[in-house]
């Protein structure tokens, strides 16, 4: 069966300037990402502040064009952004950013928000749409109470579940999720957390939840990809990537990650995040490396099938023999 | 033996809407303090009030005792020696919170110029040390940097320096790592926890996730709305939760390791500070209340050794590894 | 830097250079300065020979360039009134203005910074309602209304001071009154929200919490930054040193810039409005020019292709 989306050999190349005079540089934002997502599926996608991961987002559900490689949704090429085909298949495709308020019209009620897909795509009787709409917000949680209100009138937690509702409308194959809990409190995030993981069972909906929160991806996602100045490092089933991660990088992002009661000594990288713009050679990650070795300075590693799922780009991992891992 | 901040019933209102009530909490001489909670909850509120920093319009009433003598209310010279000196306090987002026309080695040379009286040469070879100390890569070039030359972490490290500057015995750090990336989260972290080694500093790390305090602190209050609701050692907070809000923010926290289970999700949002519910302010969203819970707000009591929670109905859990170390 | 003030330089003349064009356009398409200046009685010949003298007959692209070519060589024409060359003229005009601007600017300066700052530490306090008041108030009385009001109550009521002419220092006052109340309340409100504003950073908050006094977070944290903006509107009012005066000197019959330019104006002598617009706009354009150096001073985010390279 096809895959519902379809990415190889994504790459967005950004021209960037140091200062107003500065010699521009071409910024590889996102390099070589190939991925598959079937029907239903989730997948995470972690990365730090110029991993490439936002963008990534974009070039899946075709917000932008592609600079090399091609994604392909349901079997068949992403259209150019704007073309009418485009605009159609925005029905089937959807995304949630981290922003509610930004993403809501102030002047509208959000019961109008939600039911505005429905008269654009032309989805059900012009007559049924309210209702249409007050099923959405039920679904999501929202009463017609709060349907009634606009977006600065609810709570940050509330606008996301209006987001969410009006994502929801026309009945999306797809849903990319940029960073959609990381500005909520806890237990809020906690709420559109399992929201979002019962609307994804409930639909069959294939979802890509893009975070920086380890903890928040591996909660939602069946497969989770990492990526590393604009590539993915490792990818693998959720549950297995962050118990036995192999790649350096995702050890020390598992490492990192804060928990109650965690004992033993941290993998602390050196130095800085790294910077789009002067991307190391080979494999990037070579100077923030506790293991690197001198071919990782000149080769960058291709992201090799370790079997049992796992894919990880690494000069120094071999493939996953049947029980002994990493 | 004298605590080394003791606050009692510190209260604080925004034009009549009550944001602190009644706060009680002591901090020991090196301990490090978790102080957990939404926004709202009043974490920052109790530090902002206890140094005075909050505007003019904030109506401040308890009692803030620094080594028995009384903070609260005193006049601005002293407070001015205080801050920065003795109690340091470093914020979230260090790259609004350092000033963008200053050079970095200004900032921290005029902490040092106020607390400890250095000029000249002395003063800039003391805030390079500072630097150093705090692992600022290539301090020297660091000191004539502003602040939008350098990164965020580069950015949170120079307002530890500067809050080293004073040789405080007390660093209150906001949400020190929230604006920070994971990786870099960590480093600031190991730093804050290695520092108080060094210096034997007492610590208050104020944040949201309860990760991250539970891994820096000895002991952790959770606040709501204004409130303190349970205080206790970290571990055996996270072992057995006694207040039904605390056990609701830890079944909220999804983890990394272990089997996946649903979270938690409290039901129901933080409450205005201008309609807060009568009684337990937790009640509306409570799985546990009962109709004593309207009736009035129950107080932070002994609920078990070096354990205290303001709930009529504590949860009941068997002794917790941690407790029972305490108790043996 | 070097090739910054290029730029920068090079943008200059090219505004100046537009607001000439604009001039001589407006200029040419509102009347005939023939007809204006020797009055409609007079026989055709007469104007026929007043336009070749004038080379108004010429088409007008060839004006156009023989004009820029005499700015070019520095020669902007005589006056078409009393033939005399209209940058002497002018020329002539210019200390009078600077009378009564400069004082006027410092006054702005002196009175409206202070009281903006004053607003902004004490905001919503009766001090900060009174200056927010009386800025208001300064800002939307036109000048030539406070003008009117000031002789009627100085001169006219108390009789302390004269309406007009420009005969001792006394007749200074007035104008510079008017025109340094009005720019006094702009400078006062700009200043305010700029500190109000600056006030509210978290690097405010930051200062006080290391123990640096009240005052002193005011002088060395607040007011270097709240000064960024401002000197936008300081710019704007230095750049009107030359031509900012004209309504009130023709209130207060002062024999500045402003007033030939009004009289140059009515009587279309060309010449004459076109170097007072020329030497306006360079004026504004300089000071625009020293705004965006005093940027590159008060904020290093704004320095370019200095110590750069700390990532």
């Amino acid at each position: 069966m096809t895959p519902l989306l379809e990415a190889e050999g994504l790459a967005r190349v950004y021209a960037s300037r140091r200062g107003v005079f500065g010699r521009p540089v071409a910024v590889r934002a996102v390099d070589h990402v190939s991925l598959r997502l079937g029907r239903g599926e989730t997948l995470g996608v972690v990365g730090e502040s110029g991993s490439g991961k936002s963008t990534a987002g974009r070039l899946l559900l075709g917000f932008e064009a592609p600079d090399e490689g091609e994604a392909r949704f349901d079997g068949a090429a992403m259209p150019p952004p704007g073309s009418p085909e485009w605009r159609r298949l925005r029905a089937r495709m959807q995304m949630i950013y981290q922003d509610p308020l930004g993403a809501l019209d102030r002047r509208l009620t959000v019961a109008a928000q939600v039911k505005e897909p429905l008269d654009i795509h032309g989805i059900g009787a012009p007559e049924d749409r309210a209702a249409r709409a007050a099923e959405l917000l039920a679904a999501t949680g929202l009463s017609a109470r709060i349907g009634a209100r606009r977006p600065h009138e609810l709570s940050g937690g509330q606008r996301q579940r209006a987001v969410i509702a009006r994502a929801l409308a026309t009945r999306p194959d797809l849903l990319v999720c940029d960073e959609p809990v990381s500005a909520l409190d806890v237990s809020i995030q906690a709420q559109v957390v399992n929201l979002l993981s019962d609307l994804q069972a409930e639909l069959g909906l294939a979802m890509i939840f893009i975070s920086h929160d380890l903890r928040v991806v591996r909660q939602i996602s069946a497969r989770v990809a990492v990526m590393y100045l604009g590539r993915i490092v490792e990818e693998g089933a959720a549950d297995d990537i962050f118990a036995r991660p192999v790649h350096p990088y995702t050890k020390a992002l598992v490492s990192a990650a804060p928990a109650p009661g965690k004992t033993g000594k941290r993998i602390l990288l050196e130095g800085e995040p790294p910077n789009p713009a002067a991307r190391p050679s080979g494999c990037a990650f070579h100077p923030r490396c506790a293991v690197a070795v001198p071919r990782c300075r000149a080769e960058v590693p291709s992201l090799a099938d370790l079997g049992a799922g796992r894919r990880a780009a690494c000069h120094l991992v071999a493939p996953l023999s049947g029980q002994e891992a990493a | 033996m004298t605590p080394l901040v003791a606050i009692s019933g510190l209260s604080v209102s925004f034009d009549g809407a009550a944001a602190l009530h009644g706060v009680d909490l002591s901090l020991a001489p090196g301990e490090a303090l978790g102080l957990v909670g939404e926004s709202g909850s009043g974490k920052s509120v109790t530090w902002l009030a206890a140094l005075g920093l909050l505007p003019p319009h904030a109506a401040v009433s308890g009692s803030v005792r620094l080594e028995g003598a009384e903070i609260l209310g005193a006049p601005a010279s002293t407070l001015d020696r205080l801050r920065g000196g003795r109690v340091a306090m470093i914020f979230q987002d260090p790259a609004s919170s350092l000033n963008p026309v200053l050079t970095i080695g200004k900032q921290i040379g005029e902490a040092l110029a106020l607390h400890r009286g250095l000029d000249g040469r002395a003063r800039m070879a003391e805030a390079k040390r500072l630097l150093d100390l705090v692992g600022m890569p290539d301090s020297a070039r660091r000191l004539s940097a502003y602040p939008h030359e350098l990164s965020g972490g580069q950015n949170q490290r120079a307002m530890i320096a500067m809050a080293l500057a004073g040789r405080p015995d007390l660093l209150i750090a906001d949400e020190p790592t929230t604006a920070l990336d994971v990786t870099i989260q960590a480093q600031i972290l190991e730093l804050l926890a290695s520092l108080r080694k060094e210096t034997g500093m007492a610590l208050v790390l104020i944040s949201h996730d309860l990760g991250v305090v539970a891994e820096t602190c000895d002991r952790v209050a959770v606040m709501y709305a204004g409130r303190i609701v349970e205080e206790a050692p970290a571990l055996a907070l996270f072992e057995a939760p006694r207040h039904p809000y605390a056990e609701g923010l830890i079944g909220a926290l999804p983890l990394l390791d272990g089997p996946r289970r649903r979270l938690t999700a409290i039901p129901g949002t933080v409450p205005d500070p201008r309609e807060a519910p009568p009684g337990c302010a937790f009640a509306p969203r409570c799985p546990k209340a009962a109709s004593a819970c309207a009736g009035a707000v129950p107080a932070l009591t002994e609920v078990g050794p070096a354990r205290r929670a303001a709930c009529f109905f504590p949860l009941r859990s068997t002794p917790s590894r941690a407790e029972r170390k305490v108790t043996a | 830097m070097l090739r910054f003030l290029a730029v920068r330089f090079g943008r200059a003349l090219l505004t100046v250079a537009l607001v000439v064009t604009f001039a001589f356009v407006v200029l040419r398409l509102s009347g005939d300065p023939a007809t204006l200046i020797l009055g409609p009685e007079v026989p055709p010949e007469a104007i026929r020979a007043f336009r070749e003298s004038w080379g108004l007959d010429e088409p007008l692209w060839r004006q156009y360039f023989s004009y820029f070519g005499a700015i070019a060589s520095g020669d902007l024409g005589n006056s078409m009134r009393d033939g005399r060359p209209a940058l002497e003229l002018v020329a002539d005009r210019i200390p009078a203005t600077l009378a009564l601007t400069v004082p006027a600017l410092l006054l702005k300066i002196g009175i409206g910074i202070p009281a903006g700052v004053y607003a902004a530490m004490h905001r919503g306090g009766p001090i900060d309602r009174t200056v927010m008041l009386v800025a208001v108030a300064g800002f939307t009385v036109p000048s030539f209304v406070l003008g009117l009001v000031l002789v009627m109550v100085f001169s006219v009521q108390l009789g302390w001071l004269p309406s007009g002419g420009r005969d001792t220092w006394l007749h200074a006052v007035l104008p510079i009154v008017t025109m340094g109340v009005g720019g006094a309340a702009i400078l006062a409100r700009f200043t305010r929200s700029a500190m109000i504003e600056v006030l509210g950073q978290p690097y405010i908050r930051t200062a006080s919490a290391k123990g640096v006094p009240w005052g002193a977070v005011i002088r060395g944290h607040a007011l270097p930054n709240a000064a960024i903006p401002t000197v936008t509107i300081v710019g704007f009012m230095v750049g009107s040193l030359i031509a900012g005066a004209v309504v009130v000197e023709s209130v207060f019959s002062w024999p500045g810039v402003g007033r030939l330019l009004v009289v140059a104006v009515s009587n279309r002598d060309l010449a004459v409005v076109q170097t007072i617009l020329l030497l306006v706009a360079a004026t504004m354009v300089t000071a625009n020019l020293i705004v965006d150096l005093l940027y590159g001073a008060l904020d290093p985010r704004m320095r370019r292709g200095a110590g750069q390279g700390a990532h």
